[in-house]
């Protein structure tokens, strides 16, 4: 498009072969997830790949994977924690977000250096002390000891400041005329206006803390509270890592909605995830 | 504090009004800041304090006494050969992992962006790995990787290349590990070069057209790549960050073995601090691991500036 002319019609031919060969070996994983879910242990073992079973196995599969472990709880705390997190990001970055590109206020340089330091450190870092902490405060083993850690997003505030930067000023102005507190304009003025940006901050959000293994396998040792990368590491060690069928059942099951979302809406994912492109 | 501000606004001839209004400003931007503030000090810049004030210390979790001893547990990190083989074995990871999946991604950029055919099916094929839980998808991995059954063995063995047990081999696991970061990671470079080729002006392309540069390959040297660098460095900086916090596959496959040949640092940090109890070495542990992240970091900055100032 931007840097092309119509391509000879070998150079189409070559470019075609070669992504598909990239995206077959992408997608080769999911596929083999998939099948194997799908198929009784003899065909697993069977030498020579074989995209559908012989014999379905499907229901014992998927049946096995939901009663040995608690897979749908599983899928719920992951709802519940990703919900949670998200809620609570958005509670704490928003407003510090319009105070730091809209209000006049003493400290206002500080207070952004301090964020920007914050992106530098990686997520893994704080924890030993979070651990102690959690423990001292008795959160050990529970949903919020999962959640307190990230309810605070330095990416979100940093990202939603260099958003409300361009909402005109004209705009808060009026609010304050019609007698909006600053708190108001925060959710009825601002809020509405960041949709967009708060739509691709939520996509990375919820991607990351679904998918977070470190800290739920740090701060969680109930079967019941596990996360769905957590449950499935239960899951594993229950199997021994050999009753392949029930374990890529249980794999499908947690990887599904992230996948299914994108899929319906990949457009904004990739943006999303562009956004991290603008530190 | 909202009295600091009120006295030291610009505002010299202030009317009364004025200066309520910046006061009022003040004490709602305060109030506002206020609960990121406080979740900023108590979840990520307190505890980094706190990692470093720690590893100083003698501290085992649940101990009753705590001492300072200094340098003691770097001094112990130096003498240690675990954490020797760690750092080298992270170390070689980001390296060959990083080129990789960002000369792969960004071929796969230059190649959807070349066509106006398929565009959106190989973007979101590329892009699935980055979305889906790596947990769930290191079990896949693992059974892909099983010497017998695993689909990579019959892949290669249909091709007739040797094989062997990759991940249970101490001289071939750590390059497994990397295959599947690579999987995984190509996806998000690749929407990032995109973006990045979506920026360079459709009129540097005429101007070299104009000038003589008419191949693929001379408008890719003379105006892409140079048009693409701060991007490149970006990509390459967040994917060393995000590589070098490999640890999900490491856990759920290898445990660090066989004989330590996985073993990377985060995982090393993992170990001791919630295996063994061992806060302040895992401590001193996080120092170095926050340390490379930052010399990362600064990197790209010292690139960037160099770049701001040559080109």
């Amino acid at each position: 498009m931007s840097a092309s002319r119509p391509l000879s019609w070998p150079a189409a031919i070559a470019r075609h072969a070669v992504l598909i060969t990239g995206a077959v070996v992408m997608l080769a994983p999911f596929v083999v997830m998939v099948s194997v879910s799908l198929k009784p242990p003899g065909e697993i073992f069977a030498p020579g790949f074989r995209l559908l079973p012989v014999t379905w196995h499907a229901a014992e599969n998927y049946a096995e994977a939901f009663t040995r472990v608690p897979l749908a709880r599983f899928i719920l705390n992951g709802v519940i924690v990703t919900a949670a997190i998200l809620a609570c990001q958005l509670a704490a970055a928003l407003p510090m977000a319009y105070a730091l590109a809209k209000l006049r206020f003493r400290g206002r340089g500080v207070l952004f250096a301090l964020v920007l330091l914050g992106l530098l450190v990686p997520p893994q870092v704080p924890a030993i002390p979070l651990y102690i902490a959690m423990w001292q405060v008795g959160l050990i083993d529970t949903y919020a000891g999962i959640i307190l850690p990230s309810t605070i997003s330095v990416f979100g505030i940093f990202m939603m400041r260099q958003f409300f930067k361009t909402v005109p000023d004209d705009l808060i102005h009026a609010a304050r005329l019609d007698g909006l507190s600053e708190l108001a304009i925060v959710w009825r003025i601002m809020l509405p206006t960041a949709i967009p940006a708060i739509a691709a901050f939520a996509v990375l959000s919820i991607v990351w803390n679904w998918n977070e293994f470190f800290w739920p396998l740090i701060v969680i040792q109930s079967e019941h509270l596990a996360t769905p990368p957590l449950g499935i590491v239960f899951f594993d060690n229950a199997e021994a890592g050999t009753n392949y069928g029930p374990l890529m059942a249980g794999a499908t099951a947690i990887t599904l909605p992230l996948v299914l979302a994108f899929l319906v809406a990949s457009r904004h994912f990739v943006e999303g995830f562009t956004m991290t492109g603008m530190k | 504090m909202a009295e600091g501000s009120l006295l030291a606004a610009p505002t010299v001839r202030a009317a009364t009004p004025r200066a309520a209004q910046a006061r009022a400003e003040a004490w709602a931007a305060w109030l506002l800041v206020l609960p990121a503030t406080v979740l900023l000090w108590l979840m990520l810049l307190g505890p980094v304090v706190a990692v470093l004030a720690l590893s100083f210390t003698d501290w085992t979790f649940g101990a009753p006494t705590i001492a300072w001893v200094g340098l003691e547990n770097y001094r112990e990190m130096a003498e240690d050969r675990v954490f020797w083989t760690t750092l080298a074995n992270t170390v070689v990871y980001v390296g060959l992992s990083v080129p990789i999946s960002v000369g792969l991604g960004l071929g796969v950029a230059l190649l959807i962006e070349a066509g106006t055919s398929g565009v959106s099916f190989y973007r979101a094929a590329f892009f699935l790995p980055v979305v889906a839980t790596l947990l769930g998808m290191a079990l896949v991995w693992e059974f892909m990787f099983h010497p017998t059954v695993g689909l990579i063995n019959q892949t290669l063995t249909a091709l007739g290349i040797p094989v062997r047990n990759w991940l249970k081999d101490p001289a071939t696991a750590l390059y497994a590990l990397m295959a599947i970061g690579v999987w995984q990671a190509v996806g998000l470079n690749m929407v990032l070069f995109l973006a990045g080729l979506k920026a360079i002006p459709r009129d540097l392309y005429e101007a070299a057209a104009i000038d003589g540069a008419d191949g693929a390959w001379e408008r890719f040297r003379r105006v892409t790549w140079p048009m693409l660098g701060p991007a490149l460095v970006f990509v390459v900086t967040i994917t060393a960050i995000r590589s070098f916090q490999i640890f999900d596959t490491v856990q759920v496959i290898t445990d660090g073995g066989p004989e330590k040949s996985t073993s990377v640092l985060l995982y090393l940090i993992y170990q001791e601090g919630f295996q063994f109890l061992r806060s302040a070495y895992a401590a001193a542990l996080t120092v170095v691991f926050l340390a490379f992240t930052l010399a990362i970091i600064l990197t790209k900055v010292v690139l960037l500036d160099r770049r701001a100032h040559y080109g």
